[in-house]
């Protein structure tokens, strides 16, 4: 057949890498999108206790996070050495819960509001005054799922 | 001159051979870069508010468990000093109770465990604390799935891990904690 014939006559035909940064772009695209960039920055200092009996909290977007511990070097001088409360980026005040907690659930359709978790970074060397504060306030907005946020212990 | 000698090429097109290069660089420092945070927990459920004073049970003392944890990050479990590492057999032979011993929990399902610390109790024991209470009754659990189903408690059919949580019911009472040695 004619066709296979001509192709014989040529010299060895290179495997086109023209498509390849496609390819690799593509990959690249794939983890820009995934990767979620953590939005607020921190000014408590959060090292979570270790625990081993741990439950992975799925939905991301179902889950909002309270920080309490104590202000970061770079803001001792603005809020002192107290441990503090942060909600999203900045330090907050326990009636600023309520409002957080709502500001949250409006972003979460409405199907889903049940499944909503509070996940809890608590550094492990704050007492339990604050903690305990603040899990009254987010019994008193009736968000009952709680996390203790923790990190698997190794031995 | 090397220059100019590309000029005299017949095709001038890029090379596009580098392109990859670039692309894999980037796709690696993103790799690096990315860290997927997975979030763990320790998960529990807050008992609702109520303003309403609660009312007040008469327990039958051999069915409370007590833990007391104080501001020295000390444990006192049923009125004695016991150790965090301590705590998980004593709680599982509390709500066990093998040997049926009149001074421990009737059945599982009647064993209450109350636990009560300090404003200055750290966080980090109070965590390991719960953290052990969970894991008495996570093992009693799996005990009890590998005696009447010979299988993992994960690997069960979901009724079946509900009748064993019904069975062994994780019931946990949390005082307010009294107001001593917070810091300021």
């Amino acid at each position: 057949m004619g066709k296979f014939q001509k192709k014989r006559g040529k010299t060895a035909p290179e495997v086109s890498t023209a498509s390849l940064p496609d390819i690799i772009f593509m990959l690249l695209f794939f983890f820009m999108v995934t990767t979620v960039l953590r939005d607020a920055t921190l000014k408590v200092n959060v090292v979570v206790p270790q625990a081993t009996e741990l439950t992975k909290l799925e939905k991301k977007s179902l889950v909002n996070y309270l920080h309490i511990g104590k202000p970061t070097a770079q803001w001792k001088e603005t809020y002192g050495t107290k441990p503090l409360l942060q909600l999203g980026d900045k330090i907050s005040k326990l009636t600023d819960i309520p409002l957080f907690l709502e500001q949250h659930k409006s972003s979460v359709p409405e199907t889903q509001r049940p499944g909503i978790n509070s996940s809890l970074k608590v550094d492990g060397k704050v007492t339990m005054g604050i903690v305990t504060d603040v899990k009254t306030e987010l019994r008193k907005a009736n968000q009952l799922k709680v996390n203790y946020s923790a990190k698997p212990r190794v031995d | 001159m090397g220059k100019t000698s590309s000029r005299d090429r017949l095709s001038n097109e890029i090379n596009a051979g580098s392109m990859a290069d670039i692309a894999f660089l980037l796709l690696i420092f993103f790799l690096v870069t990315t860290t997927i945070d997975v979030d763990k927990g320790v998960l529990v459920k807050l008992p609702p508010w109520s303003t309403e004073p609660p009312e007040t049970m008469t327990l039958n003392e051999r069915n409370v468990f007590s833990v007391m944890v104080n501001a020295e990050n000390q444990l006192l479990v049923r009125g004695e000093l016991e150790k965090i590492e301590d705590l998980r057999e004593k709680a599982k032979e509390f709500i066990w109770n093998p040997n049926k011993r009149p001074d421990m929990a009737e059945k599982p399902t009647k064993a209450i465990i109350s636990l009560k610390n300090d404003r200055g109790t750290e966080y980090k024991t109070y965590v390991e604390v719960y953290n052990e209470l969970k894991a008495a009754y996570n093992e009693l659990r799996e005990e009890e799935a590998q005696r009447k189903y010979a299988k993992p408690y994960e690997y069960l059919a979901r009724d079946q891990q509900k009748e064993i949580r019904a069975r062994i019911p994780l019931v946990l009472s949390e005082a307010e904690p009294t107001n001593f040695g917070e810091e300021n």
